[in-house]
């Protein structure tokens, strides 16, 4: 597409460069996207080559140098069983990043059909869903993903599916409320005069004018999820040992936190840059996909 | 089929028949008669002016017409055919024959799509012709209406409101439709460009064949443009009949009232004196309309039996209808 664009400049009405040329554009005009993703790429690339960054086997115990602060060796220090913190960072990255990915993947999965379905469609359906959206906001998050938890059985995706399901109706009440909105529009009448089909309306009209608020919902969700994995593990329903995930670490940190309460700064403090760099992200996508906001050339 | 943006060679403007047609809107606090028994015929090739204040049902009216608000009661035809009568590729056909042009240029276009994508939008749900030639018809649309074709890289938001009604305009035109709804088109634009968009209707209805249903509630538009009106008030038909007629001689107090209400080119002391009319007060709500004749409340010559009878339509003059006690030969 890019070549096809760069090749025949054409004066045809719609010529647009090509994707990726205007991915970079967009990473060049805005500092926050750009800093935001290299930061998340660091971190994923870092995880994903855990086995060969990482300094030591994240399970090897040393029971000499328990809770140990920063040294040569350790450069964040060892916990209560003597094992490798910068390790275990390391190789928890993978799993904390599945699971938030996983959670926030269910949650959009179940909550856009749901509230677009819902908003579009109306009537008795809309009530039917909508009923159902209160019944699971009224639930407190935690103890429904727990519940879920324990119907499905304990593990990781269990654990991190069961919060999508917590999450969704957050994602569809926020997309049955802008379809509502947006199939009154103008130009969704337009389209329909000219015949198209309720998918199409959907698809090209209403999803992509009521897709905003959720994908920033979306990147808040992910920073949620992140910490719904730590308190899952942490009440032993998600990452089973001796796999490692941040949410996992600071769950076994806070066992110690009155002697030694560093245990807890550094996957906490990994967590929080990984949040705002998704969050950061989020905002910035949302900008550049209103065409409204964009500056012009 | 190719797709081009020519004149279909089988092509007649389309005729289209409203017969006692209602549109009512369930609420809480009672139904709305939105549209109430109105009956009318639009000639092939014509513009059929709708007037009316707003409230006065005109725009649910004109979206009845382009098929995009479903009829309480009564028909609509199309040729003489009733859209429910054909099969599914009939009504599909059809569907193209019959568009409407809104009153908001801005709304009517997805913020989210370019100008390209919005122009070519009718051409891809038909599915006619390939992009390439979808392209061409899209490009050839906007030139028509005078806009160059490059101005299909842009978004709706960096338009003004012209272009932006001539992008609309362009992009019925690709369907190459017989009868379009002009909801209130030059409203929401400047004075300087209303004439140049009028203008330009104008002139795709001679080259094109195309019928107008022309809505506004500007009674001054509506005489220059049309060769038909009718009177529209509280979803009631008041006067229909040929625009020279209607202005020149209106029949019912209601059209007088109207046509009273315009600045005149005309010295204080040349004008009729005694057909000055003032309205008083507002439209009525549509919820609860007043018995008998709906404009009773605020017509100067309301008497005891106009709460009691509604008017009956009558032919007063060839072709010029009306619903009044008074109107008419005696």
């Amino acid at each position: 597409m890019t070549t096809a664009s760069v090749s025949s400049p054409s004066h045809h009405a719609g010529d647009e460069p090509g994707l990726a040329r205007r991915v970079l554009g967009w990473l060049r005009g805005d500092p926050r996207a750009a800093l935001s993703l290299l930061v998340l790429v660091l971190i994923l690339g870092t995880a994903l080559l855990a086995p060969w960054v990482a300094p030591y086997d994240p399970a090897h115990q040393d029971l000499e140098h328990m809770l140990e602060g920063p040294s040569a060796a350790h450069w964040l220090g060892t916990d209560d069983l003597g094992r490798d913190v910068l390790s275990r960072l390391i190789h928890g990255g993978a799993n904390s990043l599945y699971a938030a990915l996983l959670a926030v993947s269910v949650a959009l999965l179940i909550g856009i059909p749901l509230g677009l379905i819902a908003g579009f469609v109306g009537g008795w359906t809309d009530v039917a869903i909508s009923r159902l959206i209160d019944t699971f906001l009224s639930f407190p998050a935690i103890i429904l993903a727990v519940a879920v938890t324990g119907a499905m059985g304990i593990g990781l995706t269990n654990a991190m599916f069961s919060v999508g399901l917590v999450f969704a109706p957050q994602i569809a009440r926020l997309i049955r409320a802008r379809t509502l909105v947006v199939r009154q529009e103008l130009y969704v009448d337009a389209a329909r005069c000219f015949g198209a089909s309720p998918l199409r309306l959907l698809g090209r009209h209403v999803l992509p004018n009521a897709i905003q608020p959720v994908i920033v919902q979306s990147t808040l969700l992910l920073a949620v999820a992140l910490l719904a994995e730590a308190s899952l593990s942490f009440l032993g329903l998600g990452v089973q040992p001796p796999d490692v995930s941040w949410g996992a670490m600071i769950a076994r940190g806070y066992l110690y936190m009155s002697l030694v309460p560093e245990q807890m700064y550094a996957p906490g403090l990994i967590i929080m840059v990984t949040a705002v760099a998704f969050n950061a992200l989020g905002e910035s996508m949302r900008t550049a996909l209103d065409p409204t906001a964009r500056g012009h050339g | 089929m190719n797709a081009r943006l020519t004149p279909r060679p089988s092509t007649q403007a389309a005729g289209v028949r409203a017969d006692r047609v209602r549109v009512h809107f369930p609420t809480r606090a009672g139904t709305v008669k939105a549209v109430d028994d109105v009956s009318f015929d639009i000639r092939p090739g014509e513009t059929f002016g709708l007037i009316g204040e707003s409230g006065s049902g005109k725009t649910t009216l004109g979206r009845a017409l382009a098929g995009l608000q479903p009829l309480t009661d009564g028909r609509l035809f199309y040729d003489g055919r009733e859209p429910s009568s054909l099969n599914r590729a009939e009504r599909r056909r059809q569907r193209r024959d019959h568009q409407i042009i809104f009153q908001d240029p801005h709304a009517a276009l997805n913020p989210r799509m370019t100008i390209a994508q919005s122009v070519m939008e009718p051409l891809d749900i038909l599915g006619d012709g390939d992009r390439a030639s979808r392209r061409r018809v899209a490009d050839e649309a906007l030139e028509r209406v005078g806009l160059a074709p490059q101005i299909g890289r842009r978004y709706p938001h960096e338009l003004s409101g012209g272009q932006k009604q001539r992008v609309n305009i362009a992009r019925t035109l690709t369907l190459r439709p017989r009868f379009i709804v002009c909801d209130e088109v030059v409203a929401a634009l400047d004075v300087s460009i209303r004439g140049a968009i009028l203008n330009l209707f104008a002139d795709l209805q001679d080259e094109f064949g195309i019928t107008y249903a022309f809505i506004t509630h500007d009674i001054s538009v509506v005489s220059h443009v049309s060769d038909r009106v009718g009177v529209l008030y509280l979803g009631r038909l008041m006067e229909q009949g040929p625009a020279g007629a209607v202005c020149e001689q209106p029949l019912h107090p209601y059209t007088q009232a109207l046509l009273s209400a315009e600045p005149l080119p005309l010295p204080s002391d040349r004008r009729d004196h005694q057909r000055r009319i003032r309205l008083q007060g507002e439209i009525p709500s549509p919820l609860n309309p007043p018995s008998g004749c709906p404009f009773r409340t605020r017509c100067p010559r309301a008497e005891a039996r106009c709460a009691e009878q509604v008017p009956a339509w009558r032919e007063v003059a060839p072709d010029h209808r009306v619903a009044c006690h008074f109107a008419g030969p005696a």
